[in-house]
């Protein structure tokens, strides 16, 4: 690892070494090249945003982080080892979680079921000693239990504890499906456009959660997001894409004033 | 023939209540064991949205391999065993072979190879065993084969300790489904993956070991289903249609739902059973059985498409 050395930030927090790291990251899909040699590192404890214009390869590059895209060329740096081609749940058992764009929740099940489904890549006790709910797999599934009320507390939906998902509005699913990640434990915790599709208000609370989570439990988070004043609001280090391209990569006010990031924006013929 | 339909069996019933406990009892011992089956319908199909045609010779197979085993010397409780232990490598052998390499091909295909995977096991099962009728080795497993005689309001209830039994040892496993599939993380593991896969794989679920356990399941279920019906009817290929008995169980619950399998096998054991007894035989001259679970089927779905208890299934336009 070339950079390990923590910093600190504006408002004075201080950030650990190098968590991850994408070293040339490359991905096409048939002729066509999603991301383009692509280079970034997340710090442990930062608030990392991937932000860029519609079609920019965010989604794909959250993909790839992810292990649901195999990169074409290039390689993943993970807890200072470069990790091998992976299946997206091999991924998350290295204490990888993630929300989806479109929200992928269990909608047939109730908030606390989906919520407990997040703590899984923390099961230990065998399948028999599960069938038989006897000695480690019920002090497991009780200790679980108490991991996941405290998330539930945490993002305030213990009221819906109950609730089917499918029933739940569109914020609030959003919401569970934080809960999800977060029951996980992760150390790197993914969010693909967390804030999409939602009004003012809900948006603020959700900004509030997502700053609350890394400053009460110290996750790590990389988040993806359309909404430029969100963004610069909350996240530590930014890198901005356009056309599968990194374009600016630093802290919100350096890629604020870059030229490319404004002409990216701003649709400045290519 | 009004009163033949609407009024004289009900004074039956009545008038004489031994002989209706009689009915109900036989109609739940043959509830059970289809409620039974179509949970192992239910299970791989939420898990993986197929529709296990195989489930039936799953049934004979398992019955063939334990009676087999132990014509070839075995001792009785520890073909069971080994029973078990085919049926586990036959779940990992069909996630190998047939599920991994049809991952993200539609439903219908998934279906037509569990309809390969029963060609290949009636083949395989009459190369090895033979296809002549065999005898379940309910006595050498310690079954017992006797019966109680009760005298409920003065007549007569004849209770087979073989009947007894499959009711024990069927509810225990319903319940023991049960408390793994909603207590337990494996069991939401299972429900989850029949929600979302890339959700599931998200919160680090392993398709492959998943559906090996649900296939390992059924071939538990179709074990045990098959010892019981297997001590009644004996072992051969004509087993397999208990499993066809459980398509209006399926129809009825809804391929999704695990209390419409327990409630419809149940409901449809029970009623097909009195209305073999008092309408079938005084009307229609008998064996309504084999098609009374289906027309039952078929009204309830004029009504509810989605089953009694399916998930409903609403469109957005």
């Amino acid at each position: 690892m070339k950079d390990t050395e923590g910093y600190v930030t504006a408002d004075g927090r201080q950030i650990g070494g190098t968590l991850m790291e994408m070293r040339n990251i490359t991905l096409r899909f048939g002729g066509v090249v999603a991301i383009q040699d692509i280079s970034f590192d997340i710090h442990e404890g930062e608030v990392r945003a991937i932000i860029g214009p519609n079609g920019a390869g965010k989604s794909s590059m959250l993909n790839v982080i992810s292990g649901f895209y195999t990169p074409s060329e290039g390689e993943v740096w993970y807890q200072g080892a470069k990790r091998p081609p992976m299946k997206p749940y091999e991924v998350a058992r290295q204490g990888v979680a993630r929300t989806f764009q479109n929200i992928a929740l269990f909608e047939g099940m109730t908030v606390l079921d989906n919520v407990m489904t997040g703590r899984l890549t923390h099961m230990n006790a065998g399948v028999v000693s599960q069938a038989l709910w006897w000695g480690k797999a019920r002090n497991e599934e009780m200790e679980n239990r108490e991991k996941v009320e405290r998330v539930i507390d945490f993002l305030e939906i213990q009221n819906i504890r109950k609730t089917p998902v499918g029933r739940l509005p569109y914020g609030l699913k959003k919401r569970v499906e934080l809960a999800r990640a977060l029951a996980a434990e992760p150390s790197l915790l993914l969010l693909d456009e967390p804030m999409a599709g939602m009004n003012v208000e809900e948006k603020e609370d959700m900004s509030r959660f997502i700053l609350d989570v890394n400053d009460e439990f110290g996750t790590t988070i990389c988040l993806i997001e359309h909404d430029m004043g969100v963004v610069m609001d909350l996240s530590d280090r930014v890198v901005v894409m356009d056309y599968g391209k990194k374009i600016g990569d630093g802290t919100p006010d350096e890629v604020r004033n870059n030229q490319d990031v404004i002409d990216a924006y701003l649709g400045v013929p290519h | 023939m009004l009163n033949d339909i609407f009024i004289a069996p009900f004074v039956d019933m009545v008038e004489a209540p031994d002989f209706l406990m009689q009915v109900l009892w036989e109609g739940l011992v043959s509830g059970i064991l289809y409620a039974l089956i179509a949970l192992g319908f239910v299970l791989i199909f939420r898990s993986s949205r197929i529709f296990n045609f195989a489930q039936g010779i799953m049934v004979v197979f398992a019955a063939l391999t334990l009676v087999g085993l132990f014509a070839m010397g075995v001792p009785a409780w520890l073909s069971v065993g080994l029973t078990l232990v085919v049926m586990f490598v036959l779940a990992v052998v069909i996630e190998r072979v047939v599920l991994r390499p049809l991952v993200g091909q539609p439903d219908i295909i998934l279906f037509m190879a569990t309809i390969g995977i029963t060609l290949f096991l009636i083949g395989l099962g009459e190369t090895i065993f033979g296809g002549e009728n065999k005898v379940m080795i309910t006595e050498e497993l310690g079954i017992p084969t006797g019966d109680t005689v009760l005298e409920p309001f003065g007549g007569l209830l004849i209770l087979q300790h073989l009947d007894i039994t499959v009711v024990i040892v069927a509810t225990l496993l319903v319940l023991a489904l049960l408390a793994f599939l909603n207590y337990t993380q494996m069991g939401r593991a299972i429900r989850a993956l029949g929600d979302d896969h890339q959700a599931a794989l998200s919160v680090g679920i392993s398709l492959q070991t998943i559906w090996v356990l649900v296939w390992f399941i059924a071939g538990i279920i179709a074990l045990v289903t098959g010892i019981a019906w297997g001590a009644r009817a004996g072992v051969s290929f004509a087993l397999e249609v208990i499993a066809y008995k459980a398509l209006p169980v399926l129809m009825l619950g809804g391929l999704e739902s695990i209390t419409g399998a327990i409630v419809g096998g149940l409901m449809i054991g029970i009623l097909e059973k009195l209305f073999e007894i008092y309408w079938g035989q005084p009307l229609l001259g008998g064996n309504t059985e084999t098609w009374f679970a289906f027309v039952l089927a078929l009204i309830v779905l004029l009504f509810r498409p989605q089953g009694l208890f399916g998930e409903r299934i609403i469109e957005r336009v």
